[in-house]
């Protein structure tokens, strides 16, 4: 029995620091087969109409594409030279040296969820930008959990290496008939030097379903991070907690989290360490529940001096039935530092309200205006496409109050 | 022959709180003419501007608000706007994450927000959040385009020339003179307006039909714009009121 394999064993039965629990037993293991196609366009109209709606375009200009149905990869295509895009389960076979990445940020014995995903076949995709390649265009991914009552786990790795620019763009999704699933996926980023990574993740789920995304990055000198999180739709419960760490002189990391909660127990956060010279980290989560019980970490370790941090928690709870429970964190280690946070859970603002009613909009038109400018986070180091489409589906969402 | 009414207020007493501000207030606005509202600091003209708007805050203990016919001395504020109603803030609040550009569009679909735009010299801020940082004269050509896409028949102007310079001033007289179709011949004009203004600067560059002062919380004179401002400017607004309108 491999290492990895005897820690998952060890772990099947870990509790998750955070989040409620879920019992593995109540999910499907296996799921039925999809047929592989070659190229993203030549999916079935459902599937890339879902992973349309969760800002995926996967007919226009791309780096690549990947997309997995349940348990099986279906497409996995590389549109750039330069760019790699591979199953992972290939890649690992293709490639000797990814044991050095696979399981080095997230450890299989972390808690019960890790442990389940490395007890079971890979499947995820590999990403990589060769030295000094700049990509212009996102890689899009889409996720699809399509059958009910399944156990999706995912095992993604990306690198980008010395000096490249890699976007990403990743949809989860389920279709309208599935509303029950569980949906487990490990991710393990490495930013090599100078390298240029933004990673936007947009879920949609159904009501019934249970995600819980474990996340692993390092950054070395001189590098950039720019990580996304939208969540706009109902879900059961969802807890993730990605940990960056900023190895090298300079490296920057970037955290945005939106999210519209109207149902659910929802545990997000980032946490980043510190851990060189002039590396700086901001987190900004913008929170809106209609009913919704979210917690909204966030946690700066700084280990070194010179080292500065911001986090923002910022929000809106329009609802008797809702909660947001805001935990800003800070971690000072080290003398010279720059470490603050601001967090706020408030309401909309009645003169707000007040004004946009006096040019004509009515209270429920108001507030939903309201609350889309709320989650309209400004977000640095994103091409225009990207930008543009978290902006459309803000806007498209039906976004209201309670 | 007599104007048509537009606006009709009747013994109008109403409370900002436990405290009774405005107190038997008459006012009658005919289509297509423009008022102008003096006072001093506290006499209750905001207050009135906003019971007419309809501001939650402020109720009304009694008396009644006729617009086009309709008592809506009780109708929500959203309401009251899609009957006409519009107003001008003194100092409205920024909205985080909505574009100039988009509140336009929301207000009046059917309008060109590029040509309300470029009309108050303001091309470049339909991207900006509405109010986010503008400076003052700027807040006021904000809510100046908000209104010319709304096209209210009623307007209401809250000291659209404070903290203005005198550029500024003038273009927003030109679009108050637009809301109000002062380029109409009079009988073709059917909108209408109320402006508060402490200085009476604006009203070099804009037309006013008629002028009230308010004094304790209730309209105390009212009469030719120019006569009365000429009296407030020498004898004050007691003195004004005691010279043209004796008890």
């Amino acid at each position: 029995m491999s290492k990895i394999e005897e820690k998952a064993r060890q772990a099947r039965a870990k509790k998750a620091l955070y989040g409620t629990d879920i019992d593995l037993e109540g999910y499907e293991a296996e799921s039925r087969g999809h047929e592989a196609v070659r190229r993203a366009e030549d999916l079935p109209e459902d599937v890339k109409k879902a992973a349309l709606d969760v800002g995926v375009k996967l007919d226009s200009e791309s780096s690549g594409a990947f997309v997995q149905m349940d348990q099986t990869p279906v497409v996995a295509e590389t549109a750039l030279e330069g760019v790699e895009i591979m199953d992972i389960a290939s890649a690992l076979k293709k490639y000797d040296y990814l044991q050095d990445y696979y399981w080095k940020l997230v450890s299989p014995d972390a808690d019960k969820y890790t442990a389940d995903v490395a007890a079971s076949p890979p499947a995820g995709y590999f990403v990589r930008a060769k030295k000094g390649i700049k990509t212009v265009f996102p890689i899009k991914s889409c996720l699809y959990l399509g059958s009910t009552n399944f156990n999706q786990r995912v095992h993604n790795i990306v690198i980008a290496e010395e000096g490249s620019e890699l976007h990403v763009i990743t949809g989860c999704t389920t279709p309208s008939h599935v509303q029950r699933g569980l949906h487990l996926g490990v991710s393990e980023f490495y930013i090599q030097k100078d390298a240029k990574v933004s990673f936007t993740m947009i879920h949609s789920w159904g009501r019934e379903v249970e995600v819980r995304p474990r996340t692993g990055i390092v950054m070395d000198e001189g590098s950039s991070l720019s990580n996304n999180y939208i969540l706009l739709r109902p879900v059961r419960t969802l807890q993730t907690f990605p940990t960056a760490t900023l190895n090298g002189r300079g490296a920057v990391a970037s955290f945005n989290t939106v999210i519209y909660a109207s149902m659910g127990n929802l545990d997000v956060g980032s946490n980043v360490i510190l851990n060189a010279p002039e590396t700086s980290a901001e987190s900004i989560s913008r929170v809106v529940s209609v009913g919704g019980d979210v917690i909204a970490r966030g946690r700066m370790t700084g280990k070194v001096p010179g080292a500065r941090a911001h986090l923002e928690c910022v929000g809106l709870l329009l609802s008797d039935k809702g909660r947001i429970y805001s935990i800003p964190e800070l971690d000072g280690q080290s003398r010279d530092l720059d470490m603050s946070h601001e967090a706020a859970v408030g309401r909309i603002s009645e003169e707000e309200l007040e004004y946009l009613m006096a040019r004509g909009l009515t209270q429920d038109q108001a507030t939903s205006v309201i609350v889309r400018g709320f989650l309209d986070v400004e977000i640095k180091g994103l091409p225009e496409e990207l930008k543009q489409e978290i902006k459309d589906i803000t806007q498209r969402e039906d976004l209201r109050g309670a | 022959m007599e104007v048509i009414r537009l606006l009709e207020i009747r013994n109008l007493y109403a409370s900002v709180g436990e405290k009774q501000v405005l107190k038997d207030v008459n006012l009658r606005v005919g289509e297509g003419e423009t008022h102008a509202l003096f006072g001093p600091n506290g006499t209750g003209k905001t207050t009135l501007l906003n019971i007419i708007a309809g501001i939650p805050r402020y109720t009304v203990d009694s008396g009644e608000i006729i617009f086009k016919e309709k008592d809506i001395t009780h109708m929500s504020m959203d309401e009251r706007a899609r009957l006409g109603i519009g107003m001008a803030f003194q100092r409205p609040p920024a909205i985080r994450g909505l574009r100039l550009r988009d509140l336009i569009r929301i207000i009046n679909p059917q309008v060109d927000a590029d040509s309300l735009l470029e009309a108050m010299d303001f091309e470049g801020f339909g991207e900006r959040d509405v109010n986010r940082g503008f400076s003052g004269g700027e807040v006021k050509r904000s809510e100046m385009v908000q209104l010319l896409a709304q096209q209210p028949d009623f307007v209401m102007l809250d000291e659209p020339d404070s903290g203005v310079d005198l550029e500024n001033i003038k273009l927003i007289g030109q679009a108050i003179n637009r809301l109000t179709q002062k380029d109409l011949r009079p009988s073709l004009r059917t909108k209408s307006g109320i402006i508060i203004t402490h200085f009476g600067h604006i009203l070099e560059y804009m037309k006013t039909d008629r002028a009230h002062v308010m004094l304790g919380g209730t309209i105390a004179c009212s009469g030719n714009p120019k006569e009365i401002l000429d009296q407030i400017k020498t004898n004050g607004y007691e003195g004004c009121v005691a010279c043209l309108c004796p008890r």
